[in-house]
């Protein structure tokens, strides 16, 4: 974004923008946040020892993305907020991560679901994001992409072998494509936040990106002998600050000392 | 993280008569200082001894992802959680080169795993303490990591190839990790109030649990001796023990922190910290499974195992059709 001329403030269309992209920057941030919180509380307790790792790694990963997200975030807000302001001072309504990233884990095979929907999903937004006008958010997604790849590899795997191995996985992992399948209609809708920083070049328009969703989902269901759940609507815009009530219990256990001790470094 | 001299548990080596010669002629590489390797003759005694400490040590690794990972969702900033996901991660990791290393001597990560869930198989008893506060992070990473760290720089020249190789990774990242520990118990110790009396509390309550960690007194190990002859072990328990606390007593202070010992003084005679009596009744309950945590860490272990159950079943059919389908593709 260019910078407002000196000695006047920010021209009203760029300080509509410089607020959408901060709900925009929020959004992808929280996701990633929200979603690596998620895998955090898988560590140690995974099905097998390979399994611990790869979900610490995705964990990892995820948490690196929303701190290099929240950060920017923070910077285009400009009113002194940085990654842990963003990540431990806010109260559900204000955070902005889409809805199947707060759903939470149960068994392994809703772990997965939710994993590979949402890797499905980064991948065409960090891709169409690391060639954005926004240089700062096109290198946060190019480094991003190269993580979500791996990912995805180790998601879209496992809902393969779920779907594909015995009776009791393809029944539990069928069953998680029916819970979370009514989360997915968010991913690509867009709303008046998208469509500023889409039209700004910053953010790329969800058309497209939705159309290689479905293909490279429909891909792996048949791969997995899964069917694709049909459409349904969806009562819940995490993206916009309403949550299920997953995700309050979520921000409650992660900001715990922060909330018990305010104002202190740690 | 750290292999407990558990000297108490293992079988008395006796090598067969008909071996005498081929043990005479281990020993005297041993005594050259060669790397015995997987396919090398051993005695069935040093086979069966690297066994139990290497599972015992891998099993350590695995379950004392536990205590730190409680804290895991509730670190608090985005920094720290990411360092410590990487550092659980880490033993993870350590646990697998460890159960690897142990395969090269003829037993199976299954197997093993066995042992561990049946109660079997030990663990080091300090990961049967509780994670209570923040500050028990800090504390573990410096002083549990620290006296790992003690303990298996030595492994690290011992006498079994595998063994020795994967302690050289284990212990740079077991040294990160004691830094990070320090680190943590530092900001908290420069903090508020709180903070402070959050770190003292992990401190008293970590101190002897650490102290314990390097095994009975040399008096009472019955098998180091033998350990010290195949050069497993370098140093004795006591030793160990020893270099810890002239390590770690100089940091406490540096903390401002008090080490829960009232009798801790230097000795001017002898150069070294010494400390007060160490209640050995403490670690032979933790030891027979009734400390603060015993229960629950079995107990996750087990239940992340048979949570798992269905999911090892699906990658194994998973595996077998794809196995037929290439059969049946190639035979096309």
């Amino acid at each position: 974004m260019s910078a407002a001329a000196p000695g006047s403030g920010p021209a009203p269309g760029e300080r509509a923008l410089r607020a959408a992209l901060f709900r925009y920057v929020l959004r992808l941030g929280d996701t990633s946040l929200v979603l690596g919180q998620r895998l955090g509380e898988w560590i140690g307790h995974a099905p097998a020892l390979e399994e611990d790792l790869a979900l610490a790694n995705l964990a990892l990963d995820l948490i690196g993305q929303a701190r290099l997200l929240l950060t920017y975030a923070g910077e285009i807000e400009a009113e002194g907020r940085d990654e842990d302001a963003l990540a431990y001072l806010r109260d559900a309504p204000e955070f902005l991560n889409l809805t199947l990233a707060e759903q939470p884990n149960g068994d392994f095979a809703h772990t997965i679901v939710r994993q590979w929907l949402l890797d499905a999903w980064q991948l065409e937004v960090y891709e169409a994001l690391s060639a954005s006008a926004d240089t700062r958010l096109a290198a946060i997604a190019a480094k991003a992409q190269k993580e979500t790849r791996y990912h995805y590899r180790f998601s879209s795997g496992w809902l393969i072998r779920l779907g594909d191995g015995t009776a009791e996985s393809r029944g539990r992992t069928q069953q998680a494509l029916d819970s979370l399948w009514r989360f997915t209609e968010e991913l690509f809708s867009a709303d008046e936040v998208d469509e500023r920083v889409i039209a700004a070049g910053i953010a790329p328009a969800p058309g497209p990106a939705a159309e290689r969703w479905r293909q490279q989902t429909d891909r792996d269901l048949r791969a997995a002998t899964l069917p694709r759940p049909s459409a349904q609507p969806h009562p819940w815009y995490g993206k916009r600050g309403v949550h299920t009530e997953h995700l309050g219990h979520l921000l409650a256990e992660m900001q715990h000392l922060q909330r018990t001790y305010p104002g202190v470094h740690w | 993280m750290y292999t407990q001299a558990l000297d108490s548990h293992g079988r008395e080596p006796v090598p067969a008569e008909e071996a005498a010669a081929a043990a005479a002629r281990f020993q005297a590489r041993i005594d050259a200082e060669e790397k015995i390797e997987p396919k090398d003759w051993m005695p069935e005694a040093y086979r069966q001894t690297l066994i139990r400490q290497i599972s015992q040590h891998a099993h350590s690794e695995i379950v004392g992802m536990l205590p730190e990972g409680n804290w895991i969702t509730r670190a608090p900033t985005l920094r720290r959680k990411a360092v410590l996901i990487a550092k659980v991660q880490d033993e993870g990791g350590h646990g697998m080169y460890l159960y690897s290393a142990a395969e090269t001597l003829g037993i199976e990560r299954a197997q093993m795993f066995t042992q561990l869930l049946s109660g079997a198989a030990k663990y080091s008893s300090i990961f049967n303490y509780p994670t209570l506060t923040w500050a028990d992070v800090g504390a573990i990473g410096w002083l549990v990591d620290g006296a790992a760290i003690m303990n298996q720089i030595p492994i690290c020249r011992c006498s079994y190839g595998p063994y020795a190789r994967a302690m050289v990774r284990i212990c740079k990242e077991e040294s990160f990790h004691q830094r990070q520990g320090f680190e943590i118990m530092l900001t908290l110790a420069r903090g508020s109030a709180a903070q402070r009396a959050m770190a003292q509390d992990a401190l008293d309550r970590w101190w002897w649990p650490s102290i314990m960690m390097f095994g009975p007194p040399d008096a009472d190990s019955r098998h180091s001796a033998q350990s010290m002859r195949w050069k497993i072990k370098r140093f004795s328990n006591d030793e160990l023990r020893q270099k810890f606390i002239d390590v770690t007593v100089p940091q406490a202070q540096f903390l401002e922190l008090a080490i829960p010992d009232p009798l801790l003084r230097w000795d001017e005679a002898l150069q070294h910290f010494a400390i007060g009596p160490i209640d050995w009744n403490e670690f032979q309950a933790v030891l027979k499974g009734n400390g603060p945590c015993n229960r629950e860490r079995l107990e996750a272990r087990r239940a992340a195992y048979e949570a798992g159950a269905w999911v090892r079943e699906a990658a194994a059919a998973h595996a077998a059709r794809q196995a037929a389908r290439g059969a049946e593709v190639s035979a096309a």
